[in-house]
C-alpha cells in the first residue's frame, strides 16, 4: 500500500487532478502558482520516472490494487516516459508564461488554470494506460478539456471553432470506440498486453475493420490532411498560451496513441509497406504541402503558425511506410519521436512568441510586423530559433529528426518521401523568412508599441533555444525512447 | 443470428447514422443529437458483441456506463458552446468557414 | 580533455561567445562592445597562431562528441583546415576594425555585430569540421548568420537581395543534405581523411558515386558562385560594405570553394575522383564560370557588382586547380584561396571607402578620386593588379602555379583560359585604374560624408584595414617562398596530399 501511494507514476495523473480542482475552488482565475509548483513537481515525478526506467526497471502500477484483466493497468516504457517528459517540460514554462500573459479579469483567465490542470492529467493518464478502453476515456477528456480552453475566450470566432474541434474530436473518438468495441467482440478482452499475443495468433476480418476504425478515428484527432480543417481556427483562435499547449503537446497525444497500437498490437495485422502505411505516408506528404502552402499564403500571423503545425504534423505520418518490423533502434521511429520532442518544443516556443508579438503591436497580421526586429529583437530572436528546428535546419533536434527520416528514406530508396521532406523544409524556409523580412521592415511612424512583460519574451526564447540545443543531446532521447524495451 | 448479433448490427447502423448527422445537417441541435445516436451506436455494439457466450458479460456494461457518463459531459460541452453561439451571432449554426482577417 | 582537444574549441569560442554577449548589450555600450569585439579576434589570432606552430611540428588538433548513435561532430584543425582559418581570423580581425568605423552611429549594431561574430563562428566551423556532417552543421549556420547581415538596412532592395540569397544558398544546402544522407547511409560514417574514404567501396556504387558528387559539389558550388548557381551573388552586394569584404573574402563564396577541396581531396579522393570521370567535368564547369564571371563584370557599372562578378570568376580559379590532377594544380588552387581572399577584401574596403566619404558607387563617377583619396587608390589599384595577376603580386603567383598545374594535367586548354580570364581582368579593371588616376575630377562628388583632414582623406579606421592587405598582397608575392606564406603552406598541403593518396 504504501509502495503504491508513493508510486510517482499514479501521481502524474493525481496531481494535477489535485491542483486544478483546488484551483477551480480557489476561485476564477487564481491558482496560477499552485499550477507551476504542481507541474514543477510532476517535472520531478517524470524526471524520477525516467531514472527508473534507464536504471532497468519497468514501472507498472495497477490501480488501487486491481491488476489486469479486472483492473486498470499503469504501465511506462520509453516511448511513455519521453512523452510524460515532453509534457511535463513544455507545460512548466508555459504555465509561467501565462501567468505573465493573462492580465486583469479576462474571460479566457477565468477558467485557464483548472482545464490545464484536467488537460494535463488526461495527457499523463494517456501515456501510462494500458488498456484500450481507458484510453478512449483519456482521450475523451483530454478532448473537452482542450475543447473548453479554446471556448473560453467567448468570441464568436472562438466559440465557433470550439465547437468545430468538439464534433470532429467526438467522431473521432467516437470511431476509435467502435473499433474498441469490435476488439473487445473478438478477443473479450481490451489490456494492451492481454491483447497482444492474442492479435498475433489469429486476426479475424472484424479485427481489420476495427484498426482501421480506430487508426481514422485517431488520424481526424491528430488533424492530418485532410481531416485538419478543424485545427487552424481552434489553434489559431484561441489565447497564445492555449495554442502553444494544444499544437505542441495535444496532437502529439493522439499521435502517440496512434504509434503505440502500430507498434504494438496492431503490428502483426501491417505487413512492412502495407497499403495502410502508404496511405498514411502519402497523406502525410500531402499535409506537408498543403500545410506549408496555406502557411505561405495566409495574412494572420498565429495562422500561419496554425499551418505550419498541420504541415509539421505530416513528417509524424511519413513515418508509417518507413517503419519495419520495429525495434527501438529503427532510424524511422527514433526520428518521428525526436520530431514529435522537437516540434513540441519550436511551436510552443513559436506561438509564445507571436502572443508577444500580437500583444506588443496589437495587430494580429503578418504586415503589421514592420519594425520589430528593432524593437523585440529577442522575440523575433526565439520565433527565427523556433523556425530553425521547423526548417529542419541544424544543429536544431529537428534537424536530427529530418536526418533520421531522410537517411531512412534514402536507405529504403523511397525518392518520393525523400523529395517532400526536403521540399517541406524549404516551404519551411519560406514561412518562417516571410515574418521574419516583415519584421525587418523599418516600423511605420506612427505605430505605437505597447510595452510586454520581459517574463513572456524570455519563456519564448528560452523554449526556441532549448529545442535548438537539444540538438547537441540527442543520445539521451534516443537512450530514453529505447529504455525498458519500447512495444 | 444471436441477440448479440442482432444488436450489434443495430449499433452499427445506428453509428453510421450518427456520423452522417453530425456531418451534414447545418442545424447544431441535430448535429448534437446526431452525436448522441453515435455514441449510443457505439454503446450497443459494445454490449452486443460482449455477449458472446449468450450470457451478459459486465465488462462492456461497465465500460458503456463511463462511456454514458462522457457522452454526457460533452453533450452538455456542446450545447453550452452551441447557445454561447446563438447568443452572439442569432443563429443555430456554425458560421461559414471564412479565412480570419 | 587534454589540449589538443580543448583549442579547436576555443578557437570557435573566440568569436562565439563575444557574439553571445555582444547581442545582449544594450545598443549604447559602443566601446564595451568594440571591446569585446577586438578581443575575440584578437584571441582568435593568438590561438590559431598556436595552432599553426602546432601543426607545423606534426601535432594534432582534434575533437569529437556524438549526438547520434554512429554520428559524430568532430573538429580537426589540420594543415588545410589552417589554411582557411589562418586567413578567415585574420580578415576577420581586419574587417572588425573596418566594420567598426564603417558603422559608426549606425542603428541596430548590436545586433550587426552579434550575426558578424556567430558567421564566422560558422567559417572556423566550416574550416576545422572533421567530417562532413560537422561540415554541414557549419555550412547552415553561415547561411543564417549571414542572412541579417545582408539584409541588415531592411530597405526593399535589401530585403529582396536577402531573399535570392536564401533562395539560392537554402536550395544549396537541402542538395547537399540529401547527398550527405546518401553517402551516410553508404558508409556509415564520412571522416575527411587525406586520401578520401569513398574509394573503399565497391565499383557497382560507381553510378550512385557519380550521382552523390553531382549533388554534394551542386551544395557547395552555390556557396562558391559557380555557375549557373551563382545569381545570388550579384545580388548580395546590397549589404553592407563589411558584410561585402565577409561574404566575398573571408566566409561565404570561401567556405563554398574550402568545401569542394574538402570533397574532393577527402572524401573522393583526389585520385579516386579522377578514375570516376569526375575530375574533367569539374574543371570545365569551373572554367565557364571564370570566363562567365569576367565576362559580366566587363559590363557593370556598379562598382562592387563588378567587384562580385569579379569574385565569380576569382572563385573559381581555386575549383579550377583543385579540378586539375596533379600537386602543382593543387598548390595553385590552394594559394589562390589565401591570395583572392587578400585581393578581394582590399578591393571591397576600397570600394566601402569610395562609396561612405564621397558617394561614389559608380565606375563612370569615380573620375579623380585618386587624387581626393591616394592612399585609398593605391591600395586599390595593387588589388586590382593583382586581380590581373601583374608581377609582383599574389596574384601573380597563384596563377604561375594554376598554369603549371593544368599543362602537368595535360588540359592546355586550361591555360588558355586562364590568359582570356587574365586579359578580361585587365579590361574591366585598367579603366577603372585609369579614371581614378589620369580623369580630372568632376565638380563636386555625389554626396562627400567625410570630410578630408590633412592627410587623412576619411576616417583612420576606413583606411587602416585596405592598407594593411593591400601590403600583404605584395609581402605574399616578394616573401613567397619564406617558410609561413600561403604557398609554403600549400605545398605542405599538397605534399600531405599526394603523398598519402599514391604510397
Amino acid at each position: 500500500m504504501t509502495s503504491a501511494a508513493l508510486d510517482p507514476l499514479a501521481w502524474l495523473i493525481l496531481l494535477p487532478m489535485f491542483w486544478a480542482t483546488l484551483a477551480f475552488v480557489l476561485g476564477l482565475g487564481r491558482g496560477a502558482w499552485l499550477a507551476i509548483i504542481g507541474i514543477a513537481l510532476q517535472l520531478g515525478l517524470a524526471l524520477a520516472l525516467a531514472g527508473r526506467l534507464l536504471a532497468g526497471g519497468v514501472p507498472v502500477h495497477p490501480v488501487g490494487g486491481w491488476g489486469a484483466p479486472l483492473g486498470i493497468d499503469l504501465a511506462v516504457d520509453g516511448l511513455a516516459a519521453t512523452m510524460l517528459l515532453l509534457t511535463q517540460a513544455v507545460a512548466l514554462p508555459l504555465a509561467v508564461y501565462a501567468r505573465s500573459y493573462f492580465t486583469g479579469d479576462s474571460s479566457e483567465r477565468r477558467f485557464f488554470w483548472p482545464l490545464v490542470g484536467f488537460l494535463l492529467a488526461a495527457m499523463n493518464a494517456l501515456f501510462v494506460s494500458a488498456d484500450l478502453f481507458n484510453l478512449y476515456v483519456t482521450l475523451e477528456l483530454l478532448g473537452l478539456a482542450a475543447v473548453g480552453l479554446v471556448a473560453a475566450g467567448g468570441k464568436v470566432g472562438q466559440t465557433a471553432a470550439a465547437l468545430r474541434y468538439l464534433l470532429s474530436t467526438l467522431v473521432g473518438s467516437g470511431a476509435y470506440l467502435l473499433g474498441v468495441a469490435m476488439i473487445y467482440g473478438a478477443y473479450g478482452s481490451v489490456s494492451l498486453s492481454t491483447l497482444a499475443p492474442l492479435v498475433d495468433r489469429q486476426a479475424p476480418a472484424a479485427v481489420h475493420l476495427a484498426a482501421g476504425l480506430m487508426l481514422v478515428g485517431l488520424t481526424v484527432k491528430t488533424a492530418l490532411f485532410p481531416f485538419h480543417f478543424w485545427l487552424p481556427p481552434a489553434h489559431g483562435g484561441a489565447p497564445a498560451p492555449v495554442s502553444a499547449l494544444l499544437s505542441a503537446l495535444v496532437v502529439k497525444a493522439s499521435y502517440y496513441l496512434i504509434l503505440r497500437l502500430w507498434l504494438g498490437i496492431l503490428a502483426p495485422l501491417l505487413a512492412p509497406g502495407a497499403a495502410i502505411a502508404w496511405l498514411a505516408g502519402l497523406l502525410g506528404c500531402g499535409a506537408i504541402l498543403w500545410g506549408s502552402f496555406k502557411a505561405i499564403g495566409t495574412p494572420n500571423l498565429k495562422m500561419l503558425v496554425a499551418y505550419s503545425t498541420v504541415a509539421q504534423i505530416g513528417y509524424l505520418f511519413i513515418v508509417f511506410p518507413l517503419l519495419g518490423r520495429t525495434s527501438p533502434g529503427d532510424a524511422a521511429l527514433q526520428g518521428s519521436v525526436l520530431h514529435a520532442v522537437a516540434h513540441a518544443l519550436a511551436k510552443s516556443a513559436m506561438f509564445t512568441a507571436a502572443g508577444v508579438l500580437v500583444k506588443a503591436t496589437g495587430q494580429e497580421t503578418i504586415d503589421g510586423l514592420a519594425g520589430v526586429a528593432t524593437r523585440l529583437p529577442l522575440t523575433l530572436f526565439a520565433f527565427a530559433l523556433a523556425g530553425v528546428t521547423l526548417m529542419g535546419l541544424p544543429p536544431s533536434a529537428g534537424f536530427l529528426a529530418k536526418w533520421l527520416l531522410l537517411g531512412a528514406a534514402i536507405g529504403q530508396g523511397q525518392w518520393l518521401l525523400v523529395a517532400v521532406i526536403v521540399a517541406g523544409g524549404l516551404l519551411a524556409a519560406a514561412y518562417v523568412f516571410r515574418v521574419l523580412r516583415h519584421a525587418f521592415l523599418p516600423a511605420p511612424v506612427a505605430v505605437s508599441s505597447r510595452p510586454v512583460p520581459r517574463m513572456l519574451e524570455w519563456v519564448a526564447f528560452g523554449l526556441a533555444a532549448s529545442s535548438v540545443l537539444l540538438g547537441l543531446r540527442g543520445m539521451e532521447i534516443l537512450r530514453l525512447l529505447a529504455a525498458g524495451g519500447s512495444s | 443470428m444471436t441477440t448479440g448479433m442482432i444488436f450489434a448490427g443495430s449499433g452499427a447502423i445506428l453509428f453510421a447514422m450518427g456520423v452522417a448527422g453530425v456531418l451534414l445537417p447545418t442545424h447544431l441541435l441535430r448535429k448534437i443529437l446526431a452525436f448522441n445516436i453515435m455514441g449510443s451506436g457505439a454503446f450497443l455494439v459494445l454490449v452486443g458483441l460482449g455477449q458472446r457466450s449468450g450470457e451478459p458479460d459486465p465488462v462492456p456494461q461497465a465500460m458503456v456506463l463511463t462511456g454514458i457518463v462522457v457522452a454526457v459531459a460533452a453533450t452538455a460541452l456542446a450545447l453550452a458552446l452551441a447557445r454561447r453561439l446563438q447568443r452572439l451571432t442569432g443563429r443555430m449554426e456554425l458560421p461559414p468557414e471564412a479565412e480570419r482577417d | 580533455m587534454t589540449v589538443n582537444e580543448t583549442l579547436p574549441l576555443a578557437v570557435i569560442a573566440s568569436s562565439l561567445l563575444p557574439g553571445l554577449i555582444i547581442f545582449v548589450l544594450p545598443e549604447s555600450q559602443v566601446g564595451l562592445r568594440s571591446a569585446l569585439n577586438l578581443l575575440g579576434a584578437l584571441t582568435k589570432v593568438i590561438l590559431v597562431g598556436v595552432l599553426l606552430a602546432g601543426v607545423h611540428a606534426g601535432e594534432t588538433y582534434a575533437f569529437r562528441y556524438a549526438v547520434l548513435p554512429g554520428i559524430d561532430i568532430a573538429f580537426k584543425a589540420d594543415a588545410l583546415a589552417l589554411l582557411f582559418v589562418t586567413l578567415s581570423a585574420t580578415l576577420w580581425l581586419l574587417t572588425t576594425i573596418y566594420a567598426i568605423g564603417y558603422l559608426e552611429g549606425a542603428p541596430n549594431r548590436s545586433r550587426f555585430f552579434g550575426f558578424f561574430s556567430l558567421c564566422v563562428t560558422a567559417t572556423m566551423g566550416i574550416a576545422m569540421a572533421g567530417n562532413l556532417f560537422t561540415f554541414f552543421i557549419f555550412y547552415e549556420l553561415l547561411t543564417l548568420s549571414t542572412y541579417p547581415l545582408v539584409v541588415h538596412r531592411g530597405t526593399p532592395a535589401a530585403l529582396s537581395g536577402g531573399n535570392v540569397y536564401l533562395a539560392y544558398t537554402l536550395a544549396g544546402g537541402a542538395l547537399l543534405l540529401v547527398g550527405m544522407a546518401w553517402l551516410y547511409g553508404l558508409l556509415g560514417q564520412v571522416e575527411f581523411v587525406h586520401g578520401g574514404v569513398v574509394s573503399t567501396l565497391r565499383p557497382e556504387n560507381r553510378g550512385q558515386l557519380q550521382i552523390i558528387f553531382l549533388l554534394l559539389i551542386a551544395g557547395v558550388g552555390v556557396k562558391a558562385a559557380l555557375v549557373p548557381l551563382h545569381g545570388w551573388l550579384p545580388q548580395a552586394m546590397v549589404a553592407p560594405a563589411p558584410v561585402s569584404a565577409l561574404l566575398h573574402a573571408v566566409a561565404v563564396v570561401k567556405a563554398g570553394a574550402f568545401g569542394i577541396v574538402r570533397i574532393v581531396y577527402e572524401v573522393y579522393g583526389v585520385e579516386f575522383a579522377q578514375s570516376l570521370d569526375l575530375l574533367t567535368p569539374l574543371a570545365v564547369v569551373a572554367a565557364i564560370t571564370i570566363l562567365w564571371g569576367s565576362l559580366r563584370a566587363l559590363f557593370q557599372d556598379d562598382l562592387k557588382k563588378r567587384l562580385a562578378f569579379s569574385t565569380v570568376s576569382q572563385a573559381s580559379y581555386i575549383v579550377l586547380g583543385v579540378a586539375l590532377f596533379g600537386p602543382a594544380g593543387t598548390i595553385g588552387g590552394l594559394t589562390h584561396l589565401a591570395h583572392q581572399g587578400i585581393m578581394k577584401i582590399t578591393l571591397f574596403f576600397c570600394a566601402g571607402n569610395f562609396a561612405e566619404t564621397l558617394g561614389t558607387h559608380k565606375v563612370s563617377e569615380m573620375n579623380g578620386s585618386g587624387h581626393r583619396m591616394p592612399a585609398t587608390t593605391v591600395a586599390f589599384s595593387i588589388a586590382a593588379l593583382g586581380m590581373i595577376g601583374a608581377p609582383f603580386t599574389a596574384g601573380a603567383v597563384s596563377k604561375a602555379w594554376l598554369s603549371e598545374g593544368a599543362e602537368a594535367a595535360g588540359m592546355a586548354w586550361a591555360v588558355w583560359v586562364l590568359a582570356a580570364s587574365s586579359l578580361l581582368n585587365a579590361a574591366y579593371f585598367l579603366p577603372i585604374l585609369y579614371r581614378a588616376w589620369f580623369r580630372p575630377a568632376s565638380a563636386a562628388w555625389p554626396h562627400e560624408h567625410i570630410l578630408a583632414r590633412g592627410w587623412r582623406e576619411t576616417a583612420w579606421l576606413l583606411l587602416l584595414p585596405p592598407l594593411i592587405t593591400a601590403t600583404a598582397v605584395l609581402a605574399a608575392a616578394i616573401f613567397a617562398d619564406s617558410a609561413w606564406s600561403p604557398l609554403s603552406w600549400a605545398r605542405l598541403i599538397a605534399q600531405r596530399e599526394y603523398l598519402n593518396a599514391a604510397p
